[in-house]
């Protein structure tokens, strides 16, 4: 299973969200690939992903997709993370 | 991975301003003034938000502030703002925003060491507000687990 953590520049804060999403699907017990990535990259990136994870404010730039795009409020509550990753993936 | 040092010139606290774009730019002149990055940086770091809206603020009260790595990164660092009457951002749950931390890196690899450094830092609830309520640079620096670079005095204010 993949899931990737969108930001706007890559070298952003895609990469805390990818932190704690390893760390919310660990609690869950789901085995995944999540990979931080970019607006840009994330048709490419994204192409064969079941969850693209990221802020409301850059839902508008992912385009088409067949992934369920999950949006996190807070990026350091593991909990939110915890609870969005169960609805999406359950 | 520790966080990079946090000189004096890198912390503004309590400052005083009108709207989103100026609390980014103290933090791009926390950097520039430390030796971060050059001014450009700032700019791009606005920049960023406006093309892709307020998601750099990441949590309540809390914007990261950052652009991608250039030429106008002199080294990595990170600066530290907080503001004496939070701004909105327009974030539609993170408003208003109290703590801007200014990023700067010279390659993905390392932003990657440094933000998982700050995951760990702010999953800890308390920490946002702790940092917004700072009254000095040992507060803030003692929040981050960092320290005073070489020949600067920890807590000491210029």
């Amino acid at each position: 299973m993949k899931i990737v953590a969108l930001c706007g520049v890559g070298v952003g804060t895609s990469a805390i969200l990818k932190m704690n999403a390893e760390r919310a699907l660990a609690r869950l017990d789901i085995d995944a690939e999540v990979t931080a990535t970019d607006v840009a990259s994330v048709q490419t990136v994204g192409a064969d992903a079941q969850v693209i994870l990221t802020s409301s404010e850059l839902v508008a730039h992912i385009g088409k997709t067949n992934a369920d795009i999950v949006v996190i409020d807070n990026y350091f509550d593991l909990d939110e993370l915890t609870t969005k990753l169960e609805d999406a993936l359950g | 991975m520790q966080l990079p040092d946090l000189p004096l010139t890198a912390i503004a606290i309590g400052i005083h301003v009108a709207d989103w774009r100026a609390a980014v730019t103290a933090a791009g002149d926390g950097l520039v003034r430390s030796g971060s990055t050059g001014p450009g940086y700032t700019k791009r770091m606005i920049d960023v938000i406006d093309e892709f809206g307020a998601y750099v603020v990441i949590a309540p009260g809390l914007a990261l502030a950052h652009a991608r790595p250039g030429p106008d990164v002199i080294a990595e660092g990170l600066s530290v703002v907080t503001l004496a009457e939070p701004v909105a951002f327009g974030h539609p749950h993170n408003d208003p925003v109290s703590v801007v931390l200014g990023l700067a890196v010279t390659t993905g690899d390392e932003h990657v060491l440094l933000v998982a450094e700050l995951a760990n830092l702010f999953n800890d609830p308390r920490v946002i507000p702790a940092l917004a309520a700072a009254t000095d640079a040992a507060g803030i620096r003692s929040l981050l687990g960092v320290t005073a670079p070489a020949g600067e005095a920890n807590g000491v204010r210029e």
